[in-house]
């Protein structure tokens, strides 16, 4: 989230569009709730279900799962048409006068430099044109052709209403109605907020999704504001946590990179990470990354990471490829290239696509151990369970072992919410019998393995030999300890550099902010954006005093917000280029002359001039992005891309499959089903009864939602003969599962590229582990392939067909 | 909302139950009526009416009340089967005591697709027909505050009270045969807090206080309604029944059967009011007039009562952070 779930109180309207807040987020819901009943805010939803956000909103739209860019493209389109722009935000505070290079184009659905074999473009065009001080050209009159503002004019030019209608299948009526009621936000008084989920992410273009949304939001002078931004719901209480301790193949904490095995140095390494600003006097605070860098890495490796080893750089693992995403690593299991999978809190057969070939791939393994609270249908993968788990144990020789671990309710800790607050908790019970917190595990296991390193040596012990590990107990490192620790603290004295006898920090003392930072090994941290939680005065993320200065939504004093402490990023964007509020009523800071003071911690240098340092002090530009450079690898703007399976063709080329820079593996790519075998769109979901895959081992979430079901169209369910509770057989080009049918008025079939397309609703909940009946997920059909950028499966568009089922199952 | 502490209700359920411990005030001396037992004693005080209003407006029908209910009064709903709807158990039980009902409609005004969520349970009528039509002296108790209680003890399991009903509402066991409903959480709201739906309702769509507090809230979410479109909101507090301690704010207040069957005008049956007076009578007949009175005193007595051994192992766990050797975990 660019804000926090209490800032959604602020809000005049509501967009909940990628995600069902409602039914996967009804604590944080709440605030929707509030802003309704107390500002008269109101709510619109744009899904392929009526949900149960839908059940209270002001008005909804149908859309077809996988057409949100054509959507969102149209509504900008419509808002540039009809003026509802915030021209002072946009002329200062988004790269809408940056000058483009000549060879950047767009035709046919695709963007210049597209290598069909690769699957992959040539992006060097995409970039500002670069004048002889260095810096990005601009034409602040916006009237260069080449000007973002203009590229962005004939790139959405497309998207008429008519065009928009036929891809998503939404009403024009409806289409219409939806622009003016976000066009009104355009006013600066005025504003929305952006709530998505995986409803977003979990496609192929996922990523290009939410910038659809974030340029929209730019546009209309929403980032920033109180009430407005984009805001993620994630999906697990600490998936967010998840993230910014880097727990992805290609990242380490605070959103660092792992090297490529093509930096062969630290100093390679750095050469792409200089960051300098593109426009003179903006701050491009990645600036700083060395001092980031070099802290985290003296915080894993202390007294081993020198100046002379280059702060033990060659330590670090170095991908030759781009990613060692879930979809590679099953991949290479499938084809036996992986020994041992150590599944940490993962239910893989049931959260990761086309379950056969997870089940195939888990079956390669010499060793799989998991360490989950409960029983997981992932540790049983080689169980015969009838329909339900259909495999011949005695083919599979997979030793798995299963190290039961406490969950969140029996450990002590930080989870960090979507609004990006680390909230401390407390053990609230005693874990049951043998279970262990992952820490006591991991320690265990690292003193062994480390005392095999120091006695066995090998190939390279040093990293592991020399990591360092300063706990009281080596053997069950303590929460308090290792929040310190991603804290970070001075490693010596640290003086002032403007003043070189004045004390900052004395040596060993916590750290208050990451400002503190040294690139000269004199600091460390293990995961910068965290510094600031637990300083010289204690547990931040502890606090909980819920007073909330000037009403404003930010409840300064309650947890710990990263970065230092902020509650709605991009801050300085809420006052206008001389530093006063947009809206008065919505202060979060503003410039007094001297500095930046008000209800937030300024996302800016305190004395900043107003007219200088532009809002976005993240990026190069110190503006927010509507073109987004070479930065993501499936374009600049967002272009419309159908589903990899998809009942119709993508209207701009007919000869495009997908995401045309979305990789494929072969093998997946023989697996995409065609409409002619699977007529109907799919599209998978949770449901407020349950929580992913924990909850229907508890007996009251069981019986709340006992049974797996899918839901379809009364249309649909005629024209199948399918009744309501009958059974029926849903079946992809991978798989098939059986299950209820939930037949409703809340799906309806839509009219695309002049089909009649239907829409099949799969909930994800059931397995054969735990209290609630047996069943299947909705990965038992998904497509193998992920999102061009981050490789998120596309979990929520692709094809099937269905069919009434005899009888009952048999388990 | 009132805040006078002095108040012997609950204001919220939303707010932090009182830290120091309550005498529970729903005692013998609250009871107004008992069912079969026409020459009860007049209570002891009168205790500020409460009430739990149902915003259907604001339900988005996640079912945590229902799953606080059954944590609560520690129910067991069994384990079903998906019958092509929302709705689980498929009706109330008497392991489940309120349940979400999800009705489909197309409004034919608008022209707009509504899904209308409400959550079905006892409504705590001003005049209970369950306890006008309950044959057991003392089965069924109306408090001064308004709660209508089930004392299970006293149950003969005649099932007269679903008869005596106007909402449909008790469920008899087929276990140990006794009538089960909503309590309004007697117990929780008896030590000042509110029920544990509405403590769980994430976007308080459930909220509990005294009557007058609730209406002047539901006569706020009206408004708001009606500057949505919603002409026809308005309060269902049926007056047949005597006004109910839970009540609901409908977008459509003229048309409370398109929430899943509300009655329009629910009354207590003609024949209910016709026998209360024979059964009672045959009641009283059957269990001796002398005993009425400690019936009804050791009923109520029972309520809250912790063993010596509870109290002992509550605090072994409080200072020792571990369950009593011999305590198994289940």
């Amino acid at each position: 989230m660019t804000n926090a779930w209490t800032d959604i109180k602020n809000t005049d309207l509501v967009i909940v569009m990628g995600g069902n807040a409602a039914e996967a987020h009804p604590c944080g819901f709440k605030w929707v709730t509030e802003a309704k009943a107390t500002r008269g805010a109101r709510l619109i939803v744009v899904d392929p279900r009526f949900t149960r956000t839908a059940s209270v909103a002001d008005y909804y739209a149908p859309i077809r799962p996988g057409t949100d860019i054509a959507f969102l493209m149209g509504v900008i389109r419509w808002c540039i048409e009809n003026d509802k722009v915030q021209w002072d935000y946009v002329r200062h505070y988004t790269n809408a006068a940056f000058l483009v290079k000549e060879g950047y184009g767009w035709s046919e659905g695709l963007f210049n430099g597209y290598d069909a074999d690769k699957r992959a473009y040539d992006m060097s065009d995409w970039e500002y044109q670069i004048g002889d001080d260095g810096f990005a050209l601009v034409d602040p009159t916006l009237q260069d052709p080449r000007c973002v503002w203009n590229l962005l004019k004939a790139h959405v030019d497309v998207y008429t209403p008519e065009f928009v209608e036929r891809v998503t299948g939404t009403p024009r009526d409806r289409f219409l109605h939806i622009c003016e009621a976000i066009g009104e936000c355009s006013a600066p008084d005025k504003v929305m907020t952006s709530m998505y989920a995986l409803g977003w992410t979990q496609h192929a273009k996922g990523a290009q999704n939410i910038r659809g949304m974030a340029m929209l939001q730019l546009i209309l002078g929403n980032i920033g504001m109180r009430g407005g931004g984009v805001n993620a719901l994630r999906g697990h209480s600490n998936i967010q946590g998840l993230t910014d301790l880097g727990l992805m193949s290609n990242l380490i904490p605070g959103y660092l990179s792992i090297p490529r095995d093509s930096e062969v140095d630290f100093k390679t390494y750095m050469s792409t990470k200089g960051n300098a600003p593109l426009r003179p006097g903006q701050t491009s605070y990645w600036q700083n990354y060395r001092k980031f860098m070099v802290s985290f890495q003296k915080a894993m490796w202390g007294d081993a990471a020198t100046a002379g080893n280059d702060w033990a750089y060659h330590y670090l693992p170095k991908l030759d490829v781009p990613t060692y995403d879930i979809l590679r690593m099953f991949d290479m299991m499938a084809r036996g290239e992986v020994n041992l999978y150590f599944c940490q809190g993962f239910n893989p057969m049931l959260s990761f696509p086309n379950r056969a070939k997870v089940t195939r791939a888990l079956s390669r393994l010499k060793l799989l151990v998991v360490m989950d609270p409960l029983q997981t249908e992932t540790a049983a993968f080689w169980q015969d369970h009838g329909i339900y788990n259909d495999v011949d144990p005695a083919s599979i020789q997979t030793e798995v072992i299963e190290l039961p671990t406490t969950c969140f309710a029996e450990d002590e800790g930080a989870t960090i919410n979507s609004g990006r607050w680390l909230q401390w908790h407390w053990a609230g019970a005693t874990p049951p019998g043998q279970a262990r917190p992952d820490t006591w595990i991991m320690g265990n296991l690292f003193q062994r393995l480390r005392e095999l390193y120091r006695t066995e040596g090998g190939v390279f012990p040093d990293p592991i030999v020399n990591l360092s590990w300063d706990y009281k107990d080596p053997h069950e490192p303590s929460a308090e300890e290792l929040a310190k620790e991603m804290n970070g603290r001075a490693l010596a004295d640290l003086y002032d550099p403007k003043d070189p006898g004045k004390l900052l920090v004395p040596a060993g003392a916590q750290l208050s902010g990451f400002g503190l930072l040294r690139d000269d090994g004199t600091t460390m941290s293990g995961c910068w954006i965290f510094t600031g939680s637990w300083t010289q005065d204690g547990n931040m993320m502890a606090r909980r005093d819920n007073s909330d200065p000037g009403d404003a939504g930010t409840f300064p004093n309650w947890s710990f917000s990263w970065p230092a402490n902020r509650r709605i990023l991009y801050n300085r964007a809420s006052a206008d280029l001389s530093g006063k509020p947009w809206d008065p009523d919505r202060k979060l800071i503003e410039w007094d002359g001297q500095q930046w003071t008000g209800y937030d911690v300024p996302d800016i240098a305190v004395t900043a001039r107003p007219e200088e340092v532009m809002p976005f002090i993240m990026t190069n530009e110190g503006t927010g992005r509507l073109f987004v450079r070479k930065l993501m690898v499936d374009g600049p703007f967002p272009t419309h891309m159908e589903p990899f399976e998809s009942p119709v063709a993508n209207p701009l080329n007919p000869k495009l499959l997908g995401n045309p820079a979305a990789r494929i593996f072969e093998e997946d790519l023989k697996q995409l089903g065609t409409s002619d075998a699977f007529p109907f769109v799919a599209t998978s979901y949770r449901l407020t009864e349950h929580f992913h895959f924990w909850t229907k081992h508890n007996r009251i979430n069981a019986a709340l939602q006992p049974e797996f079901f899918v839901e379809i169209s009364e249309e649909l369910a005629a024209e199948k003969g399918i009744a309501r509770g009958g059974r029926v057989r849903v079946w992809s080009n991978r798989g098939e599962v059986w299950a209820k049918a939930v037949v409703t008025k809340r799906i309806r079939p839509l009219t695309c590229d002049g089909k009649t397309v239907h829409i099949v609703g799969i909930p994800l909940h059931w397995g054969f582990t735990g209290a609630a009946r047996k069943g299947f997920g909705p990965n038992s059909l998904t497509p193998f392939v992920g999102d061009a950028n981050i490789q998120t499966p596309e979990f929520k568009a692709f094809l099937v067909n269905i069919e009434p089922a005899e009888g009952e199952a048999v388990s | 909302m009132t805040t006078d502490p002095s108040l012997d209700s609950p204001r919220t359920a939303v707010s932090n139950p009182p830290v120091q411990p309550m005498k529970a005030n729903l005692g013998p001396g609250d009871v107004i009526r008992a069912s079969a037992m026409p020459d009860l004693p007049p209570p002891e005080r009168e205790l500020t009416p409460v009430a739990k209003l149902i915003d259907v407006s604001k339900c988005i029908g996640c079912k945590a009340c229902q799953a606080a209910c059954a944590e609560w009064n520690d129910t067991e709903p069994e384990i079903g089967y998906n019958t092509g709807v929302y709705e689980n158990p498929h009706d109330l039980t008497p392991e489940m005591f309120t349940l979400m009902r999800f009705s489909e409609y197309e409004n034919p005004e608008s022209g707009e697709f509504e899904w209308l969520i409400r959550k079905d349970g006892c409504m705590h009528c001003a005049d209970p027909g369950c306890l006008k039509a309950c044959p057991a002296p003392g089965a069924i108790v109306q408090y001064t505050n308004g709660i209508v209680d089930f004392i299970h003890e006293n149950c003969i399991g005649c099932g007269y009270c679903i008869t005596g009903c106007p909402f449909n509402i008790p469920r008899v066991s087929k276990t140990d045969h006794r009538s089960y409903k909503c309590t309004l959480c007697s117990d929780r709201v008896a030590v000042g807090q509110g029920p544990a739906c509405a403590k769980a309702c994430p976007t308080q769509a459930i909220v509990f206080g005294t009557k007058e507090d609730m209406l002047t809230h539901a006569e706020a979410r009206v408004e708001d309604l009606k500057s949505r479109g919603y002409d026809k909101a308005g309060i269902y507090d049926p007056q047949g029944v005597g006004g109910a301690h839970v009540f609901y704010v409908l977008h459509h207040a003229d048309q409370p059967a398109l929430y899943s069957g509300l009655p329009e005008d629910p009354q207590i049956s003609p024949v209910v009011r016709g026998w209360k007076g024979v059964t009672k009578t045959i009641g009283l007949a059957a269990i001796g007039a002398a005993a009425v009175g400690s019936v009804l005193h050791g009923l109520l007595a029972r309520a809250n009562k912790v063993s010596q051994q509870d109290e002992h192992e509550a605090e072994e766990l409080v200072d020792h952070g571990i369950p009593r050797a011999g305590t198994e975990r289940v």
